[in-house]
This record gives C-alpha cells, structure tokens and sequence, in this order.
C-alpha cells in the first residue's frame, strides 16, 4: 500500500551520512596528561585551563565508573579520539565556509533556519566551531553570543573562569570529569540586565569521525531581568565504533531573569549519550527546560535546577522516545533552598520494539525551603509487551509545609482511537504515528513550529515498520 | 427496491469477545435511501454498525458484506472509509495533537488522493460549522479534547458534511444532547440527505432526531435479528406502542 503522511517523508539515511576523513587532524587514541596538555596546547588554553584539564583528568582517573544505570559495557575509552579538527578555521560569514561542510549542515537543514532569521547560529563540526554567526540586531543589544575558546581568552575572560564547570564541577561524576579534562566547542551566551531576546538563538553540532567523542560546553549566563530561549539540536551518523557524547552544559538565570532551554536530541542508535546539565536560579528567576530525547543506544540524561533564590521557578516539559536497542534513563533533578519555590516537572515516554526507558525524578526540599511547591508527572506509552517503562521517583524533603506531589500513568495506544482515525480514512500506521505524535504534544507545542516538525517527522521515522 | 443498491448485508453473524452478538442479519441499502434502525438497549444496533465499518474487535463469524458490488467483508477500516463508508461514532474520542480543521482536511485526502487547497478547504469548513452553530474557533481545537458532548457530536456531523461518504451510519447520534442540540444535528443531517444524497443508516433508540428527516425505510432490531422492516410509519407506531410487541414476538420464535 502507497504510504500517504501528512508531512514529507523523510528517510532515516538523511541522519545517516558522514563526509570522507580528509587530511583531519587526530589526537592519539587513550587519555594521558600528556595528550590532554597536547590538546590544551592546540586550543591556545590560558595557563589555568590547562591546569585545570589535567586536575579534571585525576579526578577522572581515580572516579568509578556509574553503575546504577544502564550498562555502558560497550564503551572503550582508549578506543576513543577525543579531537578531531576540520580543515577550516572558525568563519564569521556562512559564504566562507568550505562547501562540504556547508553540506553536511545543509542536509540538516541549517541554511533554511538561518534565512529564517534567526539571530544567530553556532554549528559545531568535529569537536569544533566551524560556523558562527551573530546577527547585528542582537550583538546590537549587547548580547554575547560565541564559541566557548574565544570567550576565554576575549572580554569575558573572567566572566568566564568565574563560572566554568562550578555549576557541574569534575568532581560530580566520572564523565564531569572527563569532560573538564577534554571539553572542546561549545557556545558561550551572555545576556546583559534586562535585555530581552526576541528570536531565539541556537546551536547544532555533530559527530563525524569515527570513534570521536563530543565534550562541547554549553555555558549561558542571563543577567537580572533578562529573558532568553536557546535551542539546541543535534545529529549524528551511525557507526560500528562505540560513540561517546559528554557534553555539559551550564545555565545561570539571574534574579527575575528566565531562560527557556530547548533540545531535541537525536543521536544514532550507537551513541552513548551521558550529558550533564544543570541550572542554578535567583531570586524571582525562571528556567524552563523543553527536552525531546530520540536516538542514541544508552543515554544518561538528567537535567537539574538548583532554586537557590526565593520564588524562583522550575518547569520541565519533556519526552523520551525509546525504540529497538535502546536503553534511555531520563528525567529531571530539583532542589528547592529558597523560600516559595516551585518546580513543575511534566515528562512522556514512549517504548517501543524492546526499547527500555526509565524515568528517574528526584526532588530536593531543603530545610528552610518555606512553601515550597513541586508536582511531577510522569505519562508512560508502551506500544508492545517487549518493551519496558519504568519510574523511579525519589523526593527528599525537609520542611514541614512543602507541598509535593507525584504522579505517573502507564498505557497503550487505544485501540479505540485507531479505529476512530482508520474510519476516516487513515492507514493502521498512520494512525498510530499520529496518537503518538499527540502524545508527544506536551513538548512539540512548547517548541518553534520547524522542531516541532522535526519531531513529529521523527516520531513518524520511529514508528514505521512497528506494525507486522 | 428500485433504487441501485448501494450496502448489501448477508446473513450476517457477527462475535464480539467471543460472545455472539449479530445472529443472521440481512440489510440492504439502496442509493439515497434513509433506514432507521431502531431496538431496545443491548440488541446489537451499534455492533452492526461497527461490523459495516469493520472494527477489528468485532468478528464477522460467517455471511458477508457487499458494498458498491464489491465484498468487503475482509477489508480494513480505512479502505473501507476511502470506498465511502462514514460512522459517527456514539461517544467520540479525544485526540490531542490533531486539530478538528487538519483531521479532517487530512481525511479528505486521504478519501480523494489529492492534496486539498487550504482556502477553500477553509471557507467549505467556515460554512458548515456555520450550517451546525458551532464555534468557528473550534476548528483549531485539538480534535474533541475537552469538548461538550453536544460538540462532539456536531464535531461528526461537521466531518459528515465535509466527507461527504456515499454510507453514512449514524449511531446513536442524539443520546446526551438537548433539545436544541438535537435540532441542530437534525438540521446538518437533512442538509447532508439534500447535498450529498448518500445513503443513512440512522441508529438510534429515540425518535427526536428523526422528525425532521425523511425516511425511507424502518428497521427493527431485537436480541441481534432484524425482526421487522417496514416504511417511515414504523417509527411513528414504536414511538406510540414502544418495543414491547416486537420483544415478545422474538421471543415466540
């Protein structure tokens, strides 16, 4: 039967591609100092930054492995290159770029999003930022917005060493560690007091060679009474090699300021995705985060908001979408400090075809965290009797008057709801795709129509061939 | 019947959870015709309408079903909606992330194989909304998701009248409405029979919503029989006399 979709169908092979090595530049496989310093010297460090590579590489070398999770067996990190460089240097105009790596973005659609006048884009290819582009109007307002070596060493120099890796500090875990000793790219966003971003800004990077690892750092300071939305989207193809993503990513939202934070991650099904991202919020200051998680074989994913400040707020709107060989442990980590705080955690997940996926909440509620307010949800869709769904809530609390709540379901697609769309006319896997889409709704109406579409184009990739 | 016979129900047994529901039930439709198909609670009125619609829970045990001279009894749901068949559904389902206006410009795709122009898609669906006194805003609504009941029910109409499918089987489409509801989906139902001049199988235990109609032709249905077929009178006895007769009658044989 002639598949018709609502919208153009798309191949997974457009996810899929990779340009050949060319004359890329490659460190030695295996983590020593010497190759850290190695790296630290490439990237024209400042003296502390090596130093504090090579602190980070201690650390991780005498941390243990994670083992409450999912097992990452699979990962050899002497089998890992953690840098591999392009041939071109850092452009300022798009027109400059070398055509196949214009390519490769092109297939990813950034051209597009760029002429839709989007404020600015910094694209990462290979562990480093090859495009970046800040339009006039919001360099006009005094927005920051470039790539993490540059705001080391530029005017924000110490902006910058202030608050680097001291919302996640390498000590938190093994791949924090990790990531402080061999981070590379990344963007860095400074919004200066008040200052309100119209469009928001964002960020794509990729994993091209293989076995290359990914440790971009993501670091957004919003000043008081700003206001931000940063979009993240990422892609990469698929390999035999095991892949590693351990990037981190940094959020500081000042008093009355907010921050929307959106990703829609998807790795190939071989990527080892173990991200750390953290939020610390003052006083009267709003972080929202907007997540939807498809591809990668394991990921570790908790995004965590700190509410250091009185009434500041945390909502989180997310889905995770787990297919065959996938094994994904999400979800979302508060701790309330300041008095009248209130976090709104709202997740979905979706398994499918064997796929595992495990929502892990944790809420925190200090003492003196006076009326504090939390209230998590968890919707689970389970599309066969293989696959697995599983929520593991912890709450933690210690005040008398918080008032916190939990709440989790667990269902499967109605079969009601597929004859009522069959009836009008829609194939079996069209409507499945389209109850699932809906099903996901929490999250594609919090983001721009293009992810949006993106998502549901992916949610429709990822329900093909679940029928028969 | 004179007219080109449109729906050709066989005797017909039909298994619900394998329990026996439909025991030897033969219909026909002809082109343009209305019937009313009318029983006591539990008869299985609505489970010959899923039957004809071929909802999968419900199992066709022996006997056929012919449609536009074809058999398509072993054809699935939405083949059988892209033939021309339509139900309005008794307690229709909410589907969030699909909006009323796309659900049903994407039906009508899918009915036709053509993309649909989005104007004058609009402008139809404007003016049948309008046919149905129903809020334009809920074009944009997410399909049924905290509608009314009435609305819900308008909602199938609207699709009804926008589909325009040669079979419609309307079930139980006045329970849990008011008055005025009732007049109103009578109404869209009557513009339906003029425009479209498809086929109605009207399922239904009251008489309300078919004052206005014009019908062809009365069934009744009892304990999974059609037991009695007769003119657009039948109705008006039942609404007088009730089901009893009939019960009894079926219980004799």
């Amino acid at each position: 039967m002639k598949e018709k979709s609502q919208v153009e169908d798309i191949d997974r092979s457009i996810y899929d591609f990779k340009d050949d090595e060319k004359d890329a530049y490659r460190i030695k496989a295996g983590l020593t100092p010497e190759i850290v310093q190695k790296l630290s010297k490439e990237k024209h460090d400042p003296a502390w930054m090596e130093l504090f590579r090579l602190h980070s590489l201690q650390i991780y070398n005498e941390m243990a492995v994670p083992d409450w999770g999912p097992s990452i067996e699979g990962l050899n990190m002497d089998q890992i290159v953690t840098y591999v460089r392009p041939n071109t240097k850092m452009k300022a105009k798009w027109s400059d770029v070398p055509e196949d790596i214009k390519n490769t973005f092109e297939r990813l659609g950034i051209p597009e999003a760029e002429r839709k006048s989007l404020a600015g884009v910094g694209a990462q290819y290979d562990s480093e930022l090859v495009y970046h582009n800040v339009r006039e109007e919001v360099a006009a307002q005094g927005v920051v917005y470039t790539d993490m070596e540059s705001a080391l060493t530029g005017e924000y120099a110490d902006m910058v060493k202030k608050h680097f890796m001291k919302l996640v500090k390498p000590t938190d875990h093994k791949f924090a560690a990790l990531h402080g000793a061999v981070w590379s790219g990344g963007s860095f966003v400074y919004v200066p007091k008040g200052v309100s971003v119209e469009i928001p800004l964002q960020s794509y990077f990729r994993l091209n060679a293989p076995g290359a690892g990914q440790f971009e750092h993501t670091l957004i300071i919003v000043d008081e009474g700003a206001d931000l939305h940063f979009i993240e989207g990422c892609s990469a193809p698929k390999y035999n090699v095991a892949n590693l993503h351990a990037g981190c990513v940094e959020l500081f939202v000042g008093k009355n300021a907010r921050l929307r934070y959106s990703t829609i991650e998807n790795w190939s099904k071989n990527m080892y995705n173990l991200n750390t991202k953290r939020a610390l919020v003052e006083e009267g200051g709003t972080i929202e985060w907007v997540s939807g998680s498809f591809g990668s074989h394991v990921s570790y994913l908790y995004p965590m908001s700190i509410l250091k400040g009185r009434d500041s707020k945390m909502e989180f709107t997310g889905i995770t979408f787990a297919g065959k060989g996938q094994n994904l442990d999400t979800g979302a980590k508060v701790v309330h400090i300041g008095e009248n705080t209130s976090s709104y955690i709202n997740t979905k997940s979706i398994s499918k075809d064997g796929g595992i996926s495990t929502f892990r909440s944790s809420v925190v509620v200090n003492k003196g965290a006076e009326n504090a307010k939390s209230s998590v949800s968890c919707q689970s869709l389970m599309l066969d009797s293989e696959s697995r769904s599983d929520t593991i809530p912890a709450m933690d609390i210690r005040t008398k008057n918080a008032n916190v709540g939990h709440e989790a379901q667990i269902g499967s697609i109605s079969d009601e709801a597929v004859f009522y769309l069959m009836s009008r006319g829609m194939s079996e896997e069209d409507a499945r795709a389209c109850i699932v889409s809906g099903f996901a709704d929490n999250v594609s109406k919090e983001l721009p129509l293009e992810y949006a579409l993106e998502m549901n184009n992916l949610i429709r990739l990822e329900m093909k061939g679940s029928i028969g | 019947m004179l007219n080109k016979q449109l729906l050709n129900v066989k005797d017909l047994y039909v298994d619900v959870e394998d329990k026996e529901i439909l025991h030897g039930v033969d219909l026909s439709i002809g082109e343009g015709e209305t019937h009313v198909l009318m029983g006591p609670n539990g008869t299985g009125k609505s489970t010959l309408g899923y039957a004809i619609m071929g909802n999968p829970r419900y199992t066709v045990k022996s006997g056929e079903i012919w449609f536009k001279g074809k058999d398509i009894t072993a054809k699935s749901v939405d083949e059988r909606a892209k033939d021309g068949i339509f139900l309005s559904f008794q307690n229709p389902l909410e589907i969030p992330g699909v909006t009323l206006s796309s659900f049903i410009r994407n039906a009508l795709e899918q009915k036709t194989g053509k993309r649909i122009k989005l104007w004058d898609f609009k402008k139809d669906l404007e003016k049948t909304m309008a046919i149905l006194q129903m809020d334009p805003s809920y074009a944009e609504r997410d399909l049924n998701v905290g509608f009314s009941g009435g609305e819900k029910k308008k909602a199938e109409i609207l699709q009804l009248l926008m589909l325009k499918p040669s079979l419609a089987i309307l079930d139980e489409t006045d329970s849990g409405l008011d008055v005025d509801a009732v007049r109103t989906v009578s109404a869209g139902i009557e513009e339906y029979q003029k425009t479209c001049k498809g086929s109605l199988i009207v399922i239904t235990h009251s008489t309300k919503i078919l004052e206005a109609l014009h019908v062809d032709y009365t069934h009744v249905m009892v304990e999974g029989r059609i037991i009695k077929t007769g003119g657009a009178s039948l109705v008006q006895e039942i609404n007088e006399n009730g089901f009893g007769s009939y019960e009894s009658s079926s219980e004799a044989e």
